[in-house]
């Protein structure tokens, strides 16, 4: 479909226009709300190919409460970055070049999207989950069906992990508040 | 086919925000142009909704539009306070 293939393209550059401005610039709060666009970028670029789950997550997590911990961060610490050495951003630069050229070579053993021979299409186990979870969970999206129900425990455990490093963060967040009440102005 | 000049026409404005927010010059222009842009993609997820004929995605397009605002509020927050601020520590102002 052409509009979703431009839809893609028009997002993706605006994705590469947004990363380019959050290297760039040096003062922090910006930053923060622009890590929010960004996210929300991706999250439309997940909606469009059709993973409203996901794009659920990158949309809360990343626009909602990482914009939400930047801030208050912010509060207890300074929002402008610290200079750094060129030379010291040049070897910063060579690396993330080496892993973005070696995740680009990974990427090229990925099949191609909606290819129909991957695993994924072809294990006899697909046709289980795509039927039975109807008859037997009765929720009509399959892969909220296996989050929930098939592998519910796994879930379960992945929220627990989520809510221990949520209260540490407020604990930590907390504590700074704290701390500068006991000494007033 | 209204529907894809309706995602064509969001397209545009997002580019035209797009610049706003990177070129503009104070930080009130980059918050508006922040909340401004997610607004925009509540309605491009609608229109992909409608377009695809999933309606299922309208949830997706309505929690957007919360985060929004709760994202829009930290911030200007911030701006206010200078952190994220307790109710207690402004007795004398009104707390969003």
């Amino acid at each position: 479909m052409t509009v979703s293939l431009l839809l893609n393209f028009g997002l993706l550059v605006f994705l590469v226009a947004v990363a380019l401005a959050l290297a760039h610039w040096r003062h922090l709060f910006p930053v923060a709300m622009l890590t929010g666009l960004y996210s929300l970028l991706s999250a439309s670029l997940f909606t469009v190919l059709n993973a409203p789950d996901v794009a659920l997550t990158e949309a809360a997590v990343g626009a909602g409460i990482t914009t939400v911990l930047f801030l208050a961060t912010f509060g207890l610490t300074r929002a402008r970055e610290k200079p750094v050495k060129s030379s010291r951003r040049l070897i910063g630069l060579a690396l993330t070049a080496v892993t973005g050229a070696i995740l680009v070579y990974a990427s090229l053993d990925m099949p191609r999207f909606g290819a129909p021979d991957t695993p994924v299409q072809t294990h006899p186990l697909r046709d289980k989950y795509l039927v039975a979870s109807q008859d037997e969970i009765h929720i009509p999206n399959t892969v909220t069906a296996v989050l929930g129900s098939y592998r519910g425990y796994d879930t379960l455990g992945e929220v627990a992990v989520v809510f221990t490093a949520g209260m540490g963060v407020l604990m930590l967040l907390g504590r700074g508040r704290r701390g500068r009440k006991q000494n007033p102005e | 086919m209204m529907l894809i000049a309706g995602i064509l026409g969001v397209a545009v404005t997002m580019l035209l925000i797009l610049v706003r927010v990177l070129a503009g010059p104070t930080t009130y222009d980059r918050i508006l142009g922040i909340n401004l842009f997610g607004t925009k993609t509540v309605l491009l997820i609608a229109l992909v909704a409608f377009i695809t004929d999933r309606t299922d995605y309208l949830d997706l397009a309505l929690t957007y539009a919360l985060i929004n605002f709760i994202g829009t509020i930290a911030v200007l927050k911030f701006m206010q306070y200078g952190d994220l601020g307790w109710a207690g520590d402004v007795e004398d102002d009104t707390d969003v």
